[in-house]
């Protein structure tokens, strides 16, 4: 018995020795949150530690829902979401919350369509009928209209959608319910909708198998994920009324058309700005930091990384296939990011 | 500590009983945290899920609309396509099971046996995403241009194979869960049917029995509750699996009698969307899909000890 007793305890000792050991010896800032930009983050967290080695960062890319709750809970130091708070859940937070933009991505509209390569064009209209199912032929008139050198077949177009909630669809539809006011009446935008037609794939990777595999489909990824994997991608006519291809220059294109209309707060849809480049499915991703910091020497630690990561830390963006904050937009982040206490 | 002090004797009894209680005491958490775990999983749920249950009440599970932007929530397309999914995978799988067990056990070679089983066992042991991941690269293509062209030709006026031919489909669930299932199935049966005394087995074969009256006299009825166990077994797992059905069901939230249609299931609508559930409703929603599950497994598990209870009754005293 003793001799058990005495083992527990030795553990126990040990256990918190352990523990105590970790806590001391550097600043853990955690963090949770969208997953789309983890593979962006993790590269800052990971070249941050070089230069200041008393700070170590824990994100978890649990999804941009499970970020905001997380962050409303004050479990975490900083949340990461692909969409804004509504004022609702502003208000459900027992701080002032901050949105700060750090990068932006693109959704790209993909297809396999045999005898058509690369270079479909569509306009908006034509895109948000086909998920409407009012255009259900690749020979549409309307689609040949916009495509006079293509020879699209007379097949029925099979649409594809993303089955999990995800932040691609909620920049996707909210592109959908901008450009036509049918879409906006009856289906709306959020992480997972109410699709009228159409298969459900299971992330990006569902849906580009699917497509790959399937002849005449049409579906949406992720402009990283579509380039790293060379799928076709569709170009699309933007507000100024030009066909734009996808690409991180006219993503970023998007927000600087944005940088006149930015409120404050940065709670900004992104899709179909104004300017002849900007491509019109575009969407930010923010880090959600309260502005009030309860731990303070914590929160100057933060600071200085979102400092570095507007400045340093946008050079390494496109690299990763996200599309950098033009210039414009990261000053007014910066300020925003000096009035954290 | 006191009470064993003063009834046992004093040495090394003293130690040997209180070892015996600590043992007892033990075992007696271990048993009873199970069934607290449950209890506490069920009140965990019920309490999460308080706001769809007061919000829709009986008509989540009558209503098909599911529409998280607006707020609507019902369950039954994904119950519809659980079920169905579920039920006609083991229908496919049990008869198969059912036939490699008796293969191996009574029909071929002793060293042939040897081999299968383990290898059967095997495939019991890949991760689910595996099989998603061939199902939707490999079988969903393939059904989409052989397998479905050719059903909807030659057996389109039937309502079951009505529609495009996607390959991502009910049937494609149904394959996958079947390829899943049949492993579990067999490895189990295989168990029973070695149970199975030689006594019996040379008791029919002394009466004169054939090979396969035997099989079916002697054999089958002594391991019946056995494999009736393992089918049920088996789509305990259909109906929980999730990855492998997401990835080749079509994720469409409809009720379609058309096997060639995508369609939905429980476990896969709580992993597609729980993630990104910001709403409260949205969550309790999925959540109150969850209890469902919970409970159609219960069900299943009750109706299956209730069934084998019953055969192993009925077959019990004909034995006798």
């Amino acid at each position: 018995m003793f001799a058990l007793r005495k083992s527990i305890l030795t553990v126990a000792v040990l256990a918190a020795l352990a523990l105590a050991g970790n806590a001391s010896a550097e600043t853990l800032i955690n963090g949770a949150g969208a997953t789309f930009p983890y593979p962006l983050y993790s590269k800052w967290f990971a070249e941050y530690a070089k230069i200041d080695k008393s700070v170590k960062f824990n994100y978890q890319s649990i999804g941009s829902g499970g970020g905001i709750k997380q962050i409303t809970a004050q479990t975490v130091d900083f949340g990461a979401s692909d969409k804004f708070l509504s004022d609702e859940e502003l208000k459900a937070a027992p701080g002032k919350l901050l949105h700060l933009p750090t990068v932006m991505g693109a959704v790209v509209v993909t297809y396999n369509v045999p005898g058509v390569g690369k270079g479909l064009k569509l306009s908006p209209e034509t895109l948000a009928q086909i998920y409407e199912g009012k255009i259900t032929s690749w020979s549409d008139p309307k689609l040949m209209h916009d495509n006079a050198g293509l020879k699209l077949p007379n097949k029925p177009i099979i649409v594809v959608h993303r089955s999990d909630g995800s932040g691609t669809t909620s920049i996707f539809t909210d592109y959908l319910t901008a450009v036509s006011p049918e879409w906006a009446k009856k289906v709306g935008k959020g992480t997972s909708v109410k699709w009228p037609v159409g298969l459900g794939g299971k992330g990006n990777e569902g849906v580009a198998g699917q497509i790959k595999t399937t002849p005449y489909t049409i579906g949406y990824v992720e402009l990283a994920y579509a380039f790293e994997n060379k799928l076709p991608y569709a170009s699309l006519k933007n507000s100024a009324g030009s066909f734009v291809e996808p690409s991180i220059a006219s993503t970023t294109a998007a927000a600087r058309g944005a940088a006149k209309s930015m409120p404050a707060d940065f709670r900004i849809s992104l899709v179909n700005q104004p300017g002849k480049d900007a491509y019109p499915i575009v969407g930010f991703t923010w880090l959600l930091v309260y502005q009030d910091q309860k731990d303070k020497a914590k929160g100057k630690k933060l600071v200085d990384f979102l400092k570095w990561e507007l400045h340093q830390g946008q050079k390494m963006a496109d690299k990763l296939l996200y599309a950098p904050l033009p210039a414009n937009v990261a000053k007014m982040v910066e300020k925003t990011v000096l009035s954290i206490r | 500590m006191p009470a064993t002090q003063t009834t046992a004797p004093p040495g090394p009894a003293d130690k040997r009983i209180s070892g015996d209680l600590i043992f007892r005491l033990v075992t007696t958490v271990f048993a009873f945290s199970i069934l607290i775990i449950l209890a506490l999983m069920l009140a965990e749920m019920t309490s999460e899920s308080l706001p769809a249950i007061r919000q829709f009440g009986r008509k989540f599970l009558t209503s098909s609309e599911w529409d998280a932007v607006q707020g609507n929530f019902g369950a039954l397309p994904y119950l519809y396509g659980s079920v169905i999914s579920s039920v006609l995978a083991l229908a496919l799988a049990t008869p198969l099971s059912i036939g490699a067990a008796i293969f191996i056990t009574e029909i071929c070679p002793k060293k042939v046996g040897t081999w299968i089983a383990p290898l059967v066992e095997l495939l019991a042991a890949i991760p689910s995403v595996i099989y998603g991941l061939w199902g939707v690269l490999v079988m969903a293509p393939w059904l989409q241009s052989t397998v479905q062209p050719f059903l909807i030709e030659h057996f389109g006026f039937l309502p079951f194979f009505q529609g495009a031919p996607y390959g991502v489909s009910m049937l494609a669930a149904v394959f996958i869960l079947m390829i899943m299932v049949v492993p579990i199935i067999t490895s189990i049966t295989r168990e029973v049917l070695l149970t199975v005394p030689l006594s019996q087995k040379e008791a029919a074969i002394a009466l004169g029995a054939t090979h396969w009256e035997t099989i079916r006299m002697a054999v089958l009825p002594y391991g019946r509750s056995g494999i009736l166990g393992a089918a049920i077994l088996g789509l305990g797992r259909a109906v929980g699996e999730t990855m492998a059905v997401t990835m080749v069901i079509g994720n469409s939230p409809q009720i379609s009698l058309s096997l060639m249609s995508p369609a939905y299931t429980m476990p896969s609508v709580i992993a597609n969307e729980f993630a990104e559930a910001t709403s409260k409703l949205h969550s309790a929603a999925l959540m109150e899909i969850g209890l469902i599950l919970l409970l159609v497994t219960l069900v299943i598990n009750a109706l299956a000890r209730l069934l084998i209870w019953s055969v192993t009754r009925s077959a019990g005293g004909g034995a006798a």
